[in-house]
């Protein structure tokens, strides 16, 4: 039987604020234990939520991005369960009527475009960790993360493959680092995904029962856990299995999924409205505030860069895979005196993402800033250097040698344009292979080739290939 | 509507109180006496009535985002039943 | 002193007749000789006491002139304060020394009252007679043998005894009016969001609301200056401009409208808290008010409303008490579902885990909408029947209580009627308004009785105003109870 995967996430981003979402406390990752949990995050009795603006504010700002439905009036409620790490025994979340409804996300596949639909993006608090060291057989609880603000953002399940699971979340990923709501660190928690995993024979309409991957904090793991837990599902209804509901965590160290808890173990929430927070109203100035705020968007840009620069969709799609890739090329072609979009995109595409990917850096780290970079175009624009010399110059730019001009001067790397120059080594040259000429004229093109290379090596490869060409062609004319 | 024993331990648990079952017992006649009270309620027709869930019909006051609170771990774990190295001590939890 | 009036001792001194740390040193030695048989305090600290009186008496050396400067206040015991006891009458937080204060508490600090202690109450002000105390029962001042009321029944009874010239209460169903009413004191709840609710022990979020509890209505209306006012920490707490709630004691009231709540008035109230209720409206017909019968048709819900909501509400408002990072912690213990098990079952008392178990029970699923959501609808329609009865009157007027004090003991093993005894004050703070209760007279067993008055969102100065006039004419207020 052929299966179809049907896969929908939830992802809990953490966001950019200074303070926790509902109290003054700092959320700056790494401080010792329990030295960021205030009253208000201990739960101590007595004490309220009181709703940080900065939380709303980027919500907000991602319902615009995604087209979402913005809901004017939104509510927190209470979701009550018991846990060490949960201070208060509820978190405070929302349930009906969140602050985001709606909205896509369109995802690159390969060639392949796809839109996936949103359900919906709440606000809530993170929990504290529970560490698992030993402490005399107990377990240590650490409240710094309690009160963090999240923001889940719940697609619809449109995905049907792990490949496009791991574009979609790429693409989120992109797009909530790219409008500055999240810092996009996977390590640290601030970006996590689960996963809503099922099975169908091809051509079912109703889903299949499906089972939840917990908290996969980077996209191999979630691409890992996706195909594992497809191969399981299909390999249990094979044999003759049901599939239970349920919530399972993914090994890395195994590659494999392990049940949490099933369906019937499912907590019973009683969630209800939280009677310590007022009903949020988004009024039009903190819309419109937002709208105004915010960047132009990977969408946006890929269609500008088509449209304006004539780059192709896939071009346009990966120099908007992040915010910081996008700027780099753009503070690139802006810093060109002549404008050469192409150039510039092939350049950072080509040669910096090489060297970036093998070094393991981030465009944002890059030791050759935009500026330089443009500087080295300029030198290819203005034939001072050919393709191969500016490698051999990006090279030495990447090695700290100095600017594109300091480096020329210094090796000496300055392409031959001096026409007089280049007509004595040909003339040179053609003395020297009479037997090349010869061919030349009985009609072989190759040996036409094989005297530019021997003029190239003659230059020392300085000499401008095209005016080489140019001049041998009227030479041998002559 | 009656509350049965499994009713009592189930509630009992969700709320994480131990009740024996002697006490589930009496507890569940007491509260069966209340929600004969309670029941009250399900006379009214309340068709088309928005739910009140606050006193004032006034929304969410905003906070400014900013870090207000200083460390006060000391204070607070002198209070705390089990700590070490600045943490709070639970009986292991298992994932 | 200590039968003074707070405008009385405020002004001895002023005038140097009188320090706080003598007025405090004589309000500790009442209560030492009498709460050993009154039970009204949990926590009394006399070096810490005088030690805040002998600030406000230094703040008065150095030119303070606040109203109520050195003038000493008992707090409830569900007020955290810094450096005190802040047990909420519970075993749960027997152990816990609060680290901060309640706004409530900062705001007394503010105004330079010494805190004479905490007060007794029910357990998480679960009661309405002070039963439910960890800390044992409070007595009445007026009968040993009668319950003072609660949940604010410490509170009540210190008063009353003069233990306190004022005490701070919490009013979730009628915690505050209901035993100032059984203890022959002024006790007034203000509209929901007028006073902080931030450092006082959730019970249920929705309706608590914190008030002042004194002899007289002029006494409440100076202890709510200090209280009331914006605080930014608690977001249903209400901006407002600041109000002087005695501005409009002195206006005369003729021409005011009393409205008289025909389900107030209907079978339920024994004959002589009737005969109490009439004779103080006739003397308001003396006074030139006008009555007008108003009907609240669906009051007779509030209290299967109020079961639910406020269970519900505070089913999980007490899940914080866990016994991971205060509070108690059982000796023994398996692993950490038994940890919280055998903490909380041992923690709280019998009347809070009932509460805990309805309020877990109406919010489970499959059972949400039929009690909390038809709970929360009828809450409306009980708040509208308010809004169109205020249309037609001023105040609204009747009992505070259907009896005067029962006996202790006497309806422990029936929590139904327990909860039936606050019949007339639910209602009132599930439509979130302002209410009071002021002493009218003594019932046939000689125990006091209560006159609720009811006012409009925000009319706290107008219900006082109502409140004092009757006050000049009848002398109930002054009345103490004899032996103690």
């Amino acid at each position: 039987m052929q299966w179809e995967t049907v896969i929908g996430l939830e992802v809990h981003t953490q966001l950019t604020t200074k303070s926790k979402i509902f109290s003054g406390a700092s959320i700056e990752f790494g401080a010792e234990p329990n030295t960021q949990a205030c009253a208000v995050d201990l739960a101590l009795p007595g004490v309220l939520p009181v709703l940080n603006r900065g939380a709303v504010e980027r919500a907000v700002k991602f319902g615009l991005a995604i087209g979402a439905k913005l809901n004017r009036v939104n509510l927190f409620a209470r979701k009550n369960y018991f846990y060490p790490d949960l201070p208060k025994g509820y978190q405070i979340s929302q349930f009906e009527l969140p602050i985001v409804e709606g909205g896509a996300l369109t995802i690159q596949v390969g060639e392949e475009q796809k839109t996936v639909r949103l359900t919906r993006a709440h606000l809530e608090e993170d929990a504290g960790k529970s560490l698992h060291e030993d402490f005399h057989g107990m377990t240590g609880i650490d409240l710094n993360r309690a009160g963090t603000p999240l923001l889940e953002i719940v697609s619809e399940p449109d995905m049907r493959s792990a490949k496009e699971a791991v574009a979609y979340a790429k693409a989120l990923h992109n797009l909530v680092t790219w409008i500055g709501i999240c810092d996009g660190n996977m390590q640290e928690g601030s970006f996590r995904v689960d996963a809503n995993v099922s099975v169908r024979p091809v051509g079912q309409q109703e889903f299949g029962t499906r089972r939840e991957i917990k908290n996969l904090n980077s996209f191999r793991f979630l691409e890992q856990a996706i195909d594992y837990e497809v191969r399981w599902q299909i390999e249990q209804i094979e044999d003759g299995h049901k599939i239970q509901q349920a919530t399972v965590l993914f090994d890395p160290d195994t590659g494999e999924t392990r049940m949490m808890r099933t369906k019937e173990e499912a907590h019973d929430y009683r969630y209800f409205p939280d009677p310590d927070l007022l009903p949020v109203q988004l009024d039009d100035e903190l819309i419109e505030r937002m709208r105004s705020e915010l960047p132009e968007l990977p969408q946006q840009k890929q269609s500008r860069y088509q449209r304006d620069f004539g780059l192709s969709a896939y071009d346009a799609s990966t120099l908007t895979s992040t915010i910081s890739t996008a700027s780099f090329f753009e503070t690139t072609t802006e810093a060109l005196t002549a404008p050469d979009h192409k150039l510039a995109a092939n350049w950072v595409m080509g040669e910096l993402s090489g060297t970036l990917n093998k070094e393991g850096l981030d465009i944002a780290d890059s030791p050759i800033k935009p500026k330089s970079l443009a500087a080295l175009l300029g030198r290819i624009q203005d034939g001072t250097l050919s393709g191969k010399l500016a490698k051999e110059v990006f090279a030495a730019m990447w090695a700290g040698e100095g600017e594109a001009d300091a480096i020329i001067e210094a090796k000496g790397l300055k392409q031959m344009s001096d026409a007089g120059e280049i007509e004595k080594i040909i003339a040179e040259v053609l003395a020297a292979n009479p037997k090349s000429v010869e061919e030349f004229r009985a009609g072989k093109d190759k040996a036409f080739n094989a005297l530019v290379g021997q003029v190239m090596k003659a230059s020392k490869g300085k000499a401008n290939p095209a005016q080489v060409n140019e001049l041998l062609k009227q030479k041998l004319a002559g | 509507m009656s509350l049965s024993l499994e009713d009592i331990q189930r509630i009992a648990r969700l709320a994480r109180i131990r009740v024996s079952e002697t006490e589930a017992a009496q507890t569940g006649e007491q509260l069966n006496g209340i929600f004969k009270l309670i029941e009250q309620m399900q006379a009214v027709d309340t068709g088309g009535v928005a739910p009140m869930a606050h006193a004032q019909e006034v929304y969410q006051r905003l906070r400014e985002d900013a870090v207000t609170e200083p460390n006060r771990r000391e204070a607070f774990q002198a209070i705390a039943p089990q700590t070490e190295a600045g943490l709070y001590l639970v009986p292991k939890v298992i994932e | 002193m200590t039968d003074s009036s707070l405008k009385q001792l405020a002004a001895l001194l002023a005038e140097g007749k009188t320090s706080s740390v003598e007025l405090c040193t004589e309000y500790l030695d009442r209560i030492a000789a009498l709460n050993p048989t009154l039970n009204a305090f949990i926590t009394v600290d006399r070096d810490k006491t005088l030690l805040e009186a002998k600030t406000a008496d230094t703040r008065r050396a150095q030119g303070g002139t606040g109203t109520l400067l050195g003038v000493p206040i008992a707090h409830k015991d569900i007020f955290c304060a810094e450096g005190w006891p802040t047990t909420c009458g519970s075993k749960m937080l027997s152990n816990f020394v609060s680290p901060y204060d309640a706004h409530v508490i900062s705001q007394f600090k503010a105004a330079g009252m010494p805190s004479l202690g905490k007060t007794n109450m029910d357990e998480f002000a679960m009661g309405s007679s002070n039963e439910t105390s960890f800390f044992g029962p409070v007595k009445n001042p007026w009968d040993l043998k009668a319950v003072p009321g609660g949940s604010s029944g410490g509170a009540a009874a210190c008063v009353a005894a003069r233990l306190a010239p004022a005490a701070t209460g919490t009013d979730t169903g009628g915690s505050i009016r209901q035993p100032a009413a059984l203890c022959n004191i002024t006790g007034l709840k203000p509209t929901y969001g007028v006073v902080s609710r931030y450092g006082m022990i959730a019970f249920a979020s929705s309706l608590d609301q914190a008030g002042p509890m004194a002899p007289s209505a002029e006494d409440c209306a100076l202890l709510l200056n200090a209280m009331a006012g914006f605080d930014a920490r608690d977001s249903t707490s209400l901006q407002r401009d600041k109000e002087d709630y005695a501005r409009d004691l002195t206006q005369p009231l003729k021409g005011l409208k009393i409205g008289l709540p025909k389900e107030f008035f209907a079978a339920g109230m024994a004959p002589d808290v009737a005969k109490a209720i009439e004779a103080a409206i006739a003397e308001y017909r003396t006074l030139g008010a006008e009555t007008v019968e108003v009907s609240l048709p669906n009051m007779g819900l509030s209290v299967p409303v109020y079961y639910v909501l406020a269970p519900a509400e505070a089913s999980s408002n007490l899940s914080r008490f866990d016994g991971v990072r205060y509070g108690h912690r059982a000796a023994e213990y398996g692993d950490l579902t038994d940890m919280y098990e055998r903490s909380r079952a041992e923690g709280f008392g019998a009347e809070v885990k009932r509460r805990i178990l309805i309020g877990t029970y109406v919010l489970s699923h499959g059972y949400y909408d039929a009690y909390y959501i038809q709970a929360q609808k009828l809450r409306r329609l009980i708040a509208q029947d308010f809004i169109e009865a205020f249309k037609q009157c001023d105040v609204m007027l009747g009992p505070t209580a259907p009896t005067t004090a029962f006996d202790l003991g006497a309806k422990n093993e029936d929590p139904v009627q327990m909860y039936l005894s606050d019949i007339y004050t639910i209602a009132v703070n599930l439509a979130g308004l302002p209410g009071m209760s002021l002493p009218c007279g003594f019932g046939n067993d000689g125990r006091p009785i209560g006159l609720q008055l009811i006012g409009d969102y925000f009319a706290e100065a107008r219900m006082l105003n109502v409140a004092h006039q009757y006050q000049l004419a009848t002398d109930w207020h002054q009345r103490t109870p004899e032996g103690l």
